[in-house]
C-alpha cells in the first residue's frame, strides 16, 4: 500500500504542477493579484508531494520491499543502508525523481528567497518552473514509474551495481543533479522576461546568484565524478571524454560563461540577447545530457537502461522546451534594446572573447559526442570520436582563456587605456615567460614544451591576479582595508579571484600529471619489488577475507621511499555476490604533489598477480582546484551586494515587472 | 529583414541537432551494433545438453537444415524479460524455430521461467560455463542471430527485439532465406 501512496504524490504534484503553470502566468497578463499569489502555496504543496514520494522509494529500498519492480531490480537485503538510500537515484526511474524532487526543491527555493521581487516575476519565474516540472512528472508517470509492483514477490532483489557501491557516488548524482536542475531557474527567469518583455540590470542582478549556485554545485559534482573514477575504475584517469561526462562539462561551459556574461549585462546592460541565448543553452544542455544518457543513442559507461519509448518522450521534450524557448526568443530578442557602448579594450570586450571561447568549447564537444550519430545518419559510416580529438581541441583554445583572464580581469568597464594594461601586467607578463621558460630547461622537462606552456600560463594567472589585487588594495588603506572589503561589498571580487587561482591550480594539475605521469603494468609475485619514481613498490602477497555483501582480494603493498617506509596500501578486487561482476578498489596514498596507486589486475596463479602501479604527480590538484571554485562562486554570492539590492528592490516591489533599479557603477564586479 | 533572421540562428542550430536525435532513435541504429565478424561465418561448433533434459546433448549439426533463430537469454537478464513476450508472440506465427542458448543460468531457475512466461524455444541450449556464447562473440544478453540451412550466421542483433524489427527486419529475411533453401 504504501508505494502506492508514493505514486498518487506523484500525481498530485503532477496536478499542483499544471495548475502552477498556468495560473499564476495568466494573473500576470490580467493582473489579478491572487492569481499570482497563488504560485507559491502551489510549488509548497509540490516540494511536499514530491517529497513524500521520494521518501516513499527510500522507504521501500530500507525495507526490502520487493514487490516494487525499481527496489527489486536494484535493491537487495544485504546492501548497506547508505547504498539502499543512494539505490533511489541509482538508477533511471528514481534518479528522474531525485530530477522531479530537485526541480521543486529549486522552485520552493525561489518562493522563499523571492519576497523582493515584483509580484509577476515571481509568477511568470514559477509558472517555468511548474512547465518543466510537468514535463518531468509526465515522463516519470508514463514511461518510468517507479512504484510499479510485481508479482510474484522476488525474494531477493538484484542489488545496486557495485560499481555505484561508493561512497563519493552515492552523493555525486545529487550534486550534479543540482547543478543540472539549477540551471533551470535562469532559465525561468529569462522566459519569464522574454515574456514580459522587459530584460534589464535587474533582471541580471536576480539571476546572478542563482546561476551562481547552480555552476558551484555543478562544478563540485563534476570534481566528484572525475574523482570517483580515478579511485575506482582502477585505470588511474580522471577524464575519460564519456559522452555523459561531456553532457555535464557542456552546461558547465556555458554556465560559466553565462556567469560572466551576466556580469556584464548587471553592470554594463550589455549582452543582453547573448546573455538570454547562455541561459536558455545552458538549461538546455542540462536537458540534452539527459536525453543522451537515457535514450540509448550514444554509448557509454554510464547509460541507462535504454528504451525507445522513453527516447521518444524525451525527444518530444526537448522539442517542446529548447525549441519553444528558442522559439520565444527569435521573436522578442529582436526587441532587446541594446546595452551601453564600449571600446574595442575593456572588460566588455575580453569578457565576450571569454565567452565565445567557452561556447566554442562546449560546440566542439557537443559535435564530437554527437559525431558517432551524425556519421550514422549521414551513412559515411562508423566513427568513434575519443580522448586525442578533444585533448586537441582543448589544450588548442584553453590557453587563449587563460591569457584573457589575467587581462580581463584588470580592465575597467568601458574603457581601458592599452598603456594602461602594459603597465600593470608588465611584470607578470615577464614572470610568467621567465617561469615558462625556466621549466624547459634540462634539469625539468628537457624542452617539453606543453610543460613550459601549462607552467607559464598558470603563472600567468597567479601574478596577473595578484597585480589586480595589489591594484584594489592600493585605494583601500591595505590590510585593514582588505578585512573591510571582505566583510562587505569585496566578496564577489574575492570569489573571482578565488575561483581563478583555481583554475591556475587545474593547469598545474592537468600539466604536471599528463607530462610527468608514470604507469606500469607488471606481474609481481609475493616478494617482488617493483621501482617507479624513486619510490619502491614492495609486493607482499594476495589474502582474502569477506565485506558485507561481497568478498574481497586484498593485496599488501609496502612503499618505501630511500629505504624509509612510508605507507602501506592495500588494493582490492572485490567480487559482490549477487551481481557477480568483478570490482576494482585502488589502493592510494595520495599527496599534494603526488599519488603512488596501485590496482590489482587478474590472478596469475601461484600467487602471482598482474599488477598496475602508477606515480601521478600534482593530480590533486586538479580536485582542489574545483574546490576553489566552489569556494570562489559561494564567496561571491555572499556579496552584501545582493542582500542590499534585495531591501532596495522591496521598496519598489509595486512597480511591474522588470521594472529596473539603478545598475551600481563599481569599476569592479 | 536580417535583424531578425540573426535571432533564428540558434532555433535553426537546434532543429538540425534535433533531426540527428530523431534519427538516433531509429530502430535500425544501434550505436552499440559493432559489425559482427560472425556474419558471414558458420555457427560455431558446440555440443552441449538441453535446458529441458540434462542427459540429451545438443551440438551444432543438428540444427543443419532450417533456417532458425538463435535467441541467447538468462534469468538474470532484464531486458530478456522484457524481450519475452515478443518472443512467444513470434513463436505462436510459426515462421521460424526459435532456439535458445540459456547463458551462464540456474537450470531450476531458467525452467521456472520458461513454464511462467510461456516457452516459444524449439529447443534450449544450456550453456552454463558461457563457453558456447564466448564463440559467438556474444557480449551482453539478449543476442538474437540469424542462421541459414546451411548453417551460416546471416544477421546479429544484440539488444532486446522489438515487434517492429521482426516485421520490418527479421521476418523478411527468414523468407527470403528459406526461398534459397
Amino acid at each position: 500500500m504504501i508505494p502506492e501512496i508514493g505514486h498518487y504524490a506523484l500525481i498530485l504534484a503532477l496536478s499542483l504542477a499544471i495548475i502552477q503553470a498556468i495560473v499564476p502566468l495568466a494573473g500576470s497578463y490580467t493582473n489579478t493579484h491572487s492569481w499570482m499569489a497563488l504560485s507559491r502555496p502551489l510549488v509548497w504543496g509540490q516540494l511536499l508531494f514530491l517529497t513524500l514520494s521520494t521518501a516513499v522509494l527510500a522507504n521501500a529500498f530500507l525495507a526490502n520491499d520487493f514487490s516494487v519492480i525499481y527496489v527489486a531490480q536494484h535493491g537487495n537485503t544485504k546492501l548497506p543502508d547508505l547504498y539502499k538510500i543512494s539505490a533511489v537515484w541509482g538508477a533511471h526511474e528514481g534518479s528522474l525523481l531525485l530530477w522531479a524532487f530537485l526541480l521543486a526543491a529549486w522552485s520552493a527555493a525561489i518562493a522563499l528567497f523571492s519576497r523582493n521581487l515584483p509580484l509577476p516575476v515571481v509568477a511568470r519565474v514559477l509558472s517555468v518552473m511548474g512547465m518543466i516540472s510537468i514535463g518531468f512528472l509526465l515522463f516519470l508517470l508514463l514511461t518510468s514509474n517507479p512504484f510499479d509492483r510485481t508479482f510474484p514477490v522476488p525474494f531477493e532483489g538484484r542489488e545496486l551495481n557495485p560499481m555505484l557501491q561508493d561512497p563519493g557516488l552515492a552523493i555525486h548524482p545529487p550534486l550534479l543533479y543540482m547543478g543540472y536542475v539549477g540551471f533551470s531557474v535562469a532559465f525561468a527567469f529569462s522566459i519569464a522576461a522574454l515574456l514580459g518583455g522587459k530584460l534589464d540590470a535587474s533582471w541580471a542582478r536576480w539571476s546572478r546568484p542563482w546561476t551562481t549556485v547552480a555552476w558551484v554545485f555543478l562544478t563540485v559534482g563534476i570534481a566528484l565524478g572525475s574523482w570517483w573514477a580515478y579511485y575506482e575504475l582502477g585505470w588511474g584517469g580522471w577524464w575519460f571524454w564519456d559522452p555523459v561526462e561531456n553532457a555535464s562539462l557542456m552546461p558547465w561551459l556555458i554556465g560559466t560563461a553565462l556567469m560572466h556574461s551576466l556580469a556584464v549585462t548587471e553592470k554594463r546592460g550589455a549582452f543582453k540577447s547573448w546573455t538570454v541565448l547562455l541561459a536558455l543553452f545552458a538549461f538546455s544542455l542540462s536537458l540534452l545530457g539527459t536525453f543522451l544518457v537515457r535514450s540509448g543513442v550514444l554509448t557509454s559507461v554510464h547509460s541507462f537502461a535504454s528504451d525507445p519509448e522513453r527516447g521518444v518522450f524525451i525527444l518530444a521534450f526537448l522539442l517542446i522546451a529548447i525549441g519553444g524557448s528558442l522559439l520565444l526568443y527569435a521573436w522578442r530578442a529582436p526587441y532587446i534594446s541594446g546595452g551601453g557602448r564600449f571600446d574595442l579594450i575593456s572588460r566588455e570586450t575580453f569578457l565576450l572573447g571569454n565567452n565565445l571561447l567557452l561556447s566554442v568549447l562546449a560546440g566542439l564537444i557537443l559535435l564530437g559526442t554527437l559525431a558517432p550519430l551524425i556519421y550514422d545518419a549521414m551513412e559515411w559510416g562508423k566513427i568513434s570520436v575519443g580522448f586525442p580529438w578533444f585533448n586537441k581541441m582543448f589544450v588548442l583554445l584553453t590557453p587563449f582563456l587563460a591569457l584573457l583572464m589575467g587581462v580581463g580581469s584588470i580592465s575597467r568597464w568601458k574603457h581601458t587605456d592599452a598603456s594602461f594594461l602594459v603597465k600593470q601586467l608588465k611584470v607578470a607578463f615577464i614572470i610568467s615567460m621567465v617561469f615558462g621558460l625556466l621549466t624547459l630547461l634540462p634539469m625539468f622537462s628537457g624542452g617539453n614544451l606543453m610543460v613550459g606552456l601549462g607552467m607559464g600560463l598558470a603563472m600567468w594567472v597567479v601574478t596577473s591576479h595578484l597585480v589586480n589585487v595589489k591594484e584594489r588594495l592600493k585605494h583601500k588603506a591595505g590590510f585593514n582595508g582588505f578585512l573591510r572589503d571582505l566583510s562587505g561589498g569585496g566578496r564577489s571580487y574575492y570569489g573571482m579571484i578565488l575561483a581563478h587561482m583555481g583554475v591556475a591550480m587545474f593547469i598545474v594539475g592537468v600539466t604536471m600529471v599528463s607530462n610527468y605521469g608514470i604507469e606500469q603494468d607488471i606481474r609481481m609475485s609475493p616478494g617482488d619489488t617493483a621501482d617507479i619514481a624513486g619510490y619502491e613498490f614492495k609486493f607482499e602477497g594476495v589474502s582474502e577475507f569477506p565485506g558485507p555483501n561481497y568478498n574481497a582480494h586484498r593485496g599488501r603493498f609496502l612503499i618505501s621511499k630511500d629505504g624509509k617506509q612510508i605507507a602501506i596500501l592495500l588494493p582490492e578486487k572485490r567480487t559482490y555476490f549477487v551481481q557477480t561482476r568483478p570490482m576494482t578498489e585502488a589502493g592510494i596514498d595520495w599527496g599534494l604533489t603526488r599519488d603512488l596507486y596501485v590496482s590489482l589486475g587478474e590472478s596469475l596463479g601461484g600467487g602471482d598477480w598482474s599488477m598496475r602501479l602508477y606515480y601521478k604527480p600534482y593530480i590533486r590538484w586538479i580536485w582542489i582546484a574545483a574546490i576553489f571554485m566552489g569556494l570562489g562562486g559561494l564567496l561571491a554570492i555572499s556579496d552584501r551586494r545582493y542582500r542590499t539590492a534585495r531591501k532596495r528592490a522591496s521598496s519598489t516591489s509595486t512597480l511591474a515587472a522588470g521594472s529596473s533599479t539603478p545598475a551600481a557603477a563599481e569599476s569592479h564586479s | 529583414m536580417s535583424r531578425y533572421l540573426r535571432f533564428l540562428v540558434p532555433l535553426a542550430i537546434f532543429a538540425v541537432i534535433a533531426a540527428f536525435l530523431f534519427k538516433g532513435l531509429d530502430e535500425n541504429y544501434n550505436p552499440r551494433a559493432i559489425p559482427s565478424p560472425l556474419i558471414g561465418k558458420p555457427v560455431p561448433e558446440f555440443s552441449l545438453p538441453l535446458l529441458e533434459q540434462p542427459d540429451t546433448q545438443i551440438t551444432n549439426k543438428d540444427l543443419l537444415g532450417k533456417v532458425y533463430l538463435l535467441n541467447v537469454w538468462a534469468t538474470w537478464c532484464v531486458s530478456c524479460r522484457a524481450e519475452h513476450e515478443t518472443l512467444v508472440q513470434l513463436g505462436r506465427m510459426n515462421k521460424v524455430d526459435i532456439y535458445g542458448l540459456n547463458w551462464k543460468d540456474d537450470r531450476v531457475a531458467a525452467q521456472a521461467w520458461l513454464r511462467q512466461l510461456g516457452n516459444p524455444y524449439a529447443a534450449n541450449i544450456f550453456d552454463k560455463k558461457g563457453r558456447t556464447a564466448i564463440d559467438l562473440g556474444v557480449y551482453g544478453a539478449p543476442e538474437t542471430f540469424l542462421v541459414d540451412a546451411q548453417g551460416i550466421i546471416r544477421y546479429k542483433h544484440a539488444g532486446p527485439v522489438s515487434p517492429d524489427l521482426i516485421r520490418d527486419k527479421i521476418l523478411p529475411m527468414v523468407a527470403e532465406l528459406k526461398k534459397k533453401g
